[in-house]
Order: structure tokens, then C-alpha cells, then sequence
């Protein structure tokens, strides 16, 4: 049986122990209908075009996780950002596990989805908002839809502000062969509130392990949302990550990706401007080697007048690794005085490492600035003779540039520890010491 | 302290360095003129270990030792300095770590410790008055925007810190107005001692008038075809260089 027909038939042993009166099990049902008709898709889809999920398909995963597996903190620990103080929404192989959790109520809701599904108290808001973003066309998103039962959820009511960064961290322990996980995150910042979210995927075995993320972030007018996702998985671990961000007046949204390890990376970034004055920010570090391959597709659709959005994604590709960028904009015609900036810069280490870049801009308003640029190449000899007749070895050197190469997308992390440890990341994944933190 | 035997250079086959004979003792100052496209910083980039040229024929030695072999880094670790005609911007890397992290290398690289922090600040403070830099110029980026002075300030600096045995200046009077030229000379006067050497690489005599020379020598076509006292760089400033193709022509 392909993936596509057990997820399918799947679906009605998922209902088992549903409420199937709740409305939003008839979103699930229209979403699994739509992902039958389209099933994965392919690269005959001009947005799939670069990246295949054929070969996943080929996976026996599980798609119901066991039970929770208990996990030491201690041996998980190094996976959060553990010098500061943060709420916490753990879920191991899919389960949310209450040990490894800091959650609140306490003026703001950070919790569980499972718990918005079936608590009265947080009905309203799962009306309102769930699925309100997310795509009713896209047959991954639809899938994710059909079987969503849970994930992060994340209130914060006007004018409030959580205490501490969240952090929600998805755990694989490999008890599974293969296992397939599908989060359902949703994020609401009302009117004037402000939220700082960490998201981590991370798979602490060699099994096969394929999530297929959807999350939901609603910004209210004069709202304030960081978002960071760190994708630093092991090499048999596939994401497919789909975040839609609906924008009112005045808000700012920053989403920063840190694509630094995985097999198989597809980021689908979807920034809707349903308002002015609206600023959005998308900005990506992504350092490859091996096989290992990251697609990022955004979308910025500018729909009202008087708004920004600034995309800057930095790409280092070595070994045979492969990258892509497609970054689209829309303008539409009443969007008018509309500031939008793309850039895409890549080095490419290796002969046999690729990127396809591609902006894609549909402009509709006449009274725009839009700006874009890409650019690939290797890293400059003279910068790193220069480095090296200072004493600094080549190893060393390398690394320096390429820091200096992705800092503009680095400097602007809010969370001095969140910065700090991107920046270890890369110096391990670079295998180098530096004399300072960088 | 240096000493080049018949070096021989080339970069995609063309010979740019076509035998060259330097000798450059401890305590001395040598200046390398010539027109443009005569090897100077081609001389200034193999020393320093510039993989891009192939060394052919000759040697370079460092007190006795055949650098050949030697990678960049390991020149700078065995004392060898190059002030670039064009410094290179590295974003996000602090002037002061850049420093700390050159510098550290060094100490490494001798089997030393790290510099004590206290210590490496000390000699901060200490390098950039004497080179009247102001601290805050410190904590910028490398090289990013900062003016042409200030780069050529700044290539003083990170050679007052690294205390280098032979230090190659190339062309660091370009882009200096009077005043930081004054200044950057200082500095580099202030650095010259019996145990260093110091080759500066100049187009004009200005500079010289303030790191006055003990050699100079004219390099043309690959070639060093004159050398003297400072005497010589009086001359090529008032008669130019044609006369020399002229010479070398016959």
C-alpha cells in the first residue's frame, strides 16, 4: 500500500474517539476528501518542481504514534534553549508529554490544541480562527487538516504579552521504524499583544521520520510576533513545514528559518496582509552538506495599501547538497504604495551542490517599490587570503566568512540566547572554535 | 631578516615576477616604487603566500627558512604581515575579535595559551591611541564602511597588534588625506625597531617623507632594475618613470 492510500484509509480509525459533532470535524472531512482527490504532490506541480517526495512515499510510516514514551530531561535537554526561562509545548513522537511541558493559563493560553478542540472555553476562538489561514486548495495542508487533533495552541489576549518565550519542540525517539507526525499549531496574538515562539523538530534516532507541519498565526492590529524555526534534524528526518500568517493593521510578524540539517526540507511560508500599514519580515539561514536538500517557497501577498514586507534568505550549499528559493509577491491593485524588498544570496561550496532560485512577482498596483535580487557564488578567494595572512587558519577562515555571509539575517534575532546558540550550531556544524562567541 | 633569490611568479601563465633579488635586514626600511603593472603587489601577495600566483623559480627566505611550502597562516605565525591595497569587509566580526581571534591563532599556532582578556584589552587601548583611533571604531564590523582611511588606519592597527617581524605595506598611503597619512606614519615609525623590517610599496614619494627609507628600489616589468638610497625616490618623483622605461629598454 502506498502512503498515500494508508493515509487515506487511515482516516476513519482516526474518527475513533473524536467528537464528530465538533465543526471542526467537518473541516477534516472536507480536507481528507481534497487530499484524495490530489494526493501528493508531484513534480509535474510547477511549486514542486526541484523537490520529490516520491521517495518518501516508499516509507512504511506509522501514522497513529504509541503512547507517550517517557524521556529523561537530561537527555533532551540540549534540544531547548535552556539558559533562559521559557514555556514549554513538548510532544514526544507526536504526544503531548505534561513532563517535559511548562504550559500557562495564567492571562495568556499556551497549551495543547487537543485541549482547544474539546474545551468549551476555548470554542470561540477555535471558530474563529481555525483553519482560517490555512489553505482549503493545498493538498498537504489538507492532509495535515484531515488529521489534526494536536499541536501547540497559543492565545494571547489584547494587550498582553506572555512572560517568557515559548518554545514548542517536537521529539521522534525512534521507537518506530518510521513514523509519520502531523502538528497543528495555532497562534493568536490579539490587538496590541506580543508573543516570541521557538519552534524545533528533532529526531533523536537514525528511523525515518516525516512530519508534515501545518501552524496557523493570526497577528491582530498593532500585534508583535517572533517566530523562529530551528531545522537541525538528522538526516532521516523529512519536514514539510506550512505556516500561513494572516497580518491586521499595523502588526509585525518575523519569521526567521534556520535550515541548518534534514534529509528533506520544504518550508511553504504564507504571509497574507489583511490590513495597513503592515510589516512583514521572512528571513532564512540555510547551511547544507551531504545529500541533504531545503526548499523554501514564500508567499507575500500584499492585499492592502501602506505595507512592507523584507525577505532575506542566505544559502551556503556544499557537498551534493541542493537548495531552492521561490519566493513569490503579490501586490494586488488596491495594494497601492506597497514596500517590498526580496533577496536571495547563495555560495555554493562544492561542484556538486545546486540551488534554484527564483523570484516571482505579480505586481497589479502601479505605485509600488519592489525590489529583488539573487545571487550565487563562491566564496571570495581574496576575502579569505586576507583572513589567512592574518594567522587565521583556512578551516577557520572559511567559517568567518560564512558567518559574516549570514549575519545580516542573524542579527536581527530578538533572543540574545536564541542568537548564540544558532551561532554554536553553526560553528559545530562548521567544526570550528572561535577565540569569541560569535 | 628576508631574503629573495630570483623569484620567479606567474598567474594563468603569464609572468608577472621575472626574477626578483631582495635582501632586507632587521632594523631596516625598504621601499618598492614602480609604475603600475610592475609586480609590486604581486611581490607583496607571494610573500605574504597568495596561492593564486605559482611561485616558479627562486626562493623566498625568512630569517634562513624557505617559506615555499609555508600556507598564509603559517607566515603570519612566523612573523610575516601584509597591509592590503584593498581590505576585505567582514560583517558581523567586530574589529576587536577579529583581533583576539588573529591574534590568539598566533599564540596557538607558537604553543601558547589564549592572550589574558586583560591583557589583550591593554593592548587595545594602547594600539589604538597610538594610532589615535577612537574605541568606538572598535566594536564596528571589519572594514564595513568604513572609509579608505579608516581601512588603512586600521591595517596599521592590526600591525601594531600582531607585532610582525617583516611587514609588507602596500600601497597604504592610497586613500589617506594629509593628516591620517601623517598619523598612519607615525604609528609605523613608532613600530620600526632593530628586530623588525619593514618593506613599504608606494607610487609616490610622499609617504616616504614620512617613513624615510634606508633602501628603495625601483621595480619595472617584473624586475628590479634600480635601487639606491632615498636620493633615488626624490628622483623618480621629479623625472617620473619614463626615463627608466627608456633605460631598461636599451
Amino acid at each position: 500500500m502506498d502512503l498515500k492510500e494508508k493515509l487515506v484509509s487511515s482516516f476513519m480509525a482516526f474518527e475513533d474517539g473524536l467528537d464528530l459533532d465538533h465543526p471542526v470535524h467537518e473541516e477534516r472531512n472536507i480536507a481528507i476528501k481534497n487530499f484524495e482527490t490530489k494526493g501528493f504532490p508531484t513534480k509535474k506541480d510547477e511549486a514542486w518542481k526541484y523537490t520529490s517526495l516520491k521517495g518518501l512515499q516508499k516509507i512504511d510510516f506509522s501514522i497513529f504514534p504509541k503512547q507517550e514514551t517517557a524521556l529523561e530531561y537530561k537527555d533532551v535537554k540540549k534540544y531547548f534553549l535552556h539558559d533562559i526561562d521559557t514555556y514549554k509545548i513538548v510532544f514526544v513522537d507526536g504526544v503531548y508529554s505534561s513532563y517535559l511541558s511548562e504550559t500557562t493559563h495564567d492571562g495568556v493560553d499556551v497549551c495543547l490544541m487537543s485541549s482547544a478542540f474539546s474545551k468549551p472555553m476555548f470554542q470561540q476562538v477555535i471558530e474563529v480562527y481555525f483553519n482560517k489561514a490555512a489553505s482549503k486548495d493545498e493538498s498537504l495542508t489538507s492532509l495535515n487538516t484531515a488529521f489534526s487533533k494536536e499541536g501547540a495552541y497559543i492565545y494571547i489576549p489584547k494587550n498582553k504579552m506572555p512572560k517568557k518565550p515559548i518554545q514548542i519542540l517536537h521529539l521522534a525517539t525512534g521507537n518506530e521504524a518510521a513514523l509519520m507526525l502531523q502538528p497543528r499549531n495555532l497562534i493568536v496574538a490579539e490587538d496590541n499583544a506580543e508573543v516570541q515562539i521557538i519552534e524545533r523538530h528533532q529526531s533523536l534516532t537514525s528511523n525515518e521520520v516525516f512530519t508534515n507541519s501545518v501552524t496557523e498565526i493570526f497577528a491582530g492590529k498593532d500585534a508583535i510576533v517572533d517566530y523562529y524555526k530551528v531545522q537541525n534534524d538528522e538526516s532521516t528526518a523529512s519536514l514539510v513545514d506550512n505556516t500561513y500568517i494572516s497580518q491586521k493593521d499595523s502588526s509585525v510578524v518575523r519569521v526567521h528559518t534556520f535550515s541548518l540539517g534534514g534529509k528533506l526540507i520544504r518550508n511553504n511560508l504564507n504571509f497574507y496582509q489583511n490590513g495597513e500599514r503592515i510589516d512583514s519580515t521572512l528571513k532564512g539561514v540555510t547551511i547544507l552538506g551531504d545529500k541533504q536538500h531545503v526548499d523554501h517557497h514564500t508567499l507575500v501577498h500584499h492585499a492592502q495599501p501602506n505595507c512592507e514586507s523584507h525577505q532575506d534568505y542566505k544559502g551556503i550549499f556544499g557537498d551534493s547538497s541542493t537548495g531552492v528559493f521561490n519566493g513569490k509577491i503579490i501586490v494586488d491593485k488596491i495594494a497601492q504604495k506597497t514596500d517590498a524588498f526580496q533577496q536571495n544570496n547563495n555560495i555554493l561550496l562544492s561542484d556538486k551542490s545546486t540551488i534554484n532560485s527564483k523570484p516571482q512577482l505579480e505586481i497589479f498596483a502601479d505605485d509600488v517599490k519592489c525590489s529583488h535580487g539573487c545571487t550565487i557564488g563562491q566564496l571570495d578567494e581574496e576575502a579569505l587570503f586576507y583572513l589567512r595572512s592574518r594567522g587565521i587558519p583556512k578551516k577557520e577562515a572559511k567559517a568567518l566568512m560564512m558567518y559574516a555571509f549570514a549575519n545580516n539575517v542573524l542579527e536581527s534575532v530578538r533572543i540574545p540566547e536564541l542568537k548564540a546558540r544558532i551561532n554554536k550550531i553553526i560553528a559545530d556544524k562548521l567544526g570550528v572554535r572561535m577565540g569569541f562567541d560569535l | 631578516m628576508l631574503e629573495i633569490k630570483n623569484l620567479h611568479a606567474s598567474v594563468e601563465d603569464k609572468e608577472i615576477l621575472k626574477g626578483i633579488d631582495l635582501k632586507v635586514n632587521a632594523g631596516e626600511v625598504h621601499a618598492i616604487m614602480g609604475p603600475n603593472g610592475s609586480g609590486k603587489s604581486t611581490l607583496a601577495e607571494v610573500i605574504a603566500g597568495q596561492e593564486e600566483f605559482e611561485v616558479g623559480e627562486g626562493n623566498i627566505l625568512l630569517e634562513g627558512e624557505d617559506l615555499e611550502e609555508l600556507s598564509p597562516e603559517e607566515r603570519a605565525h612566523k612573523g610575516v604581515f601584509l597591509s592590503f591595497q584593498y581590505p576585505v569587509e567582514i560583517p558581523g566580526v567586530s574589529v576587536t575579535n577579529f583581533m583576539k581571534t588573529a591574534i590568539n591563532e598566533s599564540r596557538k599556532a607558537q604553543g601558547l595559551e589564549d592572550m589574558p582578556a586583560n591583557e589583550m584589552l591593554k593592548k587595545i587601548r594602547e594600539k589604538s591611541e597610538m594610532l589615535e583611533i577612537d574605541r568606538k571604531f572598535l566594536s564596528r564590523s571589519l572594514n564595513e564602511g568604513f572609509s579608505g582611511g579608516e581601512k588603512k588606519r586600521n591595517e596599521i592597527f592590526q600591525m601594531a597588534m600582531m607585532e610582525p617581524k617583516l611587514a609588507i605595506l602596500d600601497e597604504t598611503d592610497s586613500g589617506l588625506d594629509i593628516d591620517a597619512l601623517r598619523i598612519v606614519a607615525n604609528g609605523v615609525n613608532k613600530l620600526r625597531s632593530k628586530d623588525n623590517a619593514i618593506i613599504v610599496i608606494t607610487h609616490y614619494q610622499r609617504l616616504l617623507e614620512y617613513i624615510v627609507p634606508d633602501f628603495v628600489h625601483v621595480l619595472y616589468n617584473g624586475k628590479i632594475v634600480k635601487s639606491g638610497t632615498k636620493d633615488l625616490a626624490l628622483e623618480l618623483e621629479e623625472k617620473g618613470y619614463d626615463w627608466l622605461k627608456e633605460e631598461t629598454a636599451v
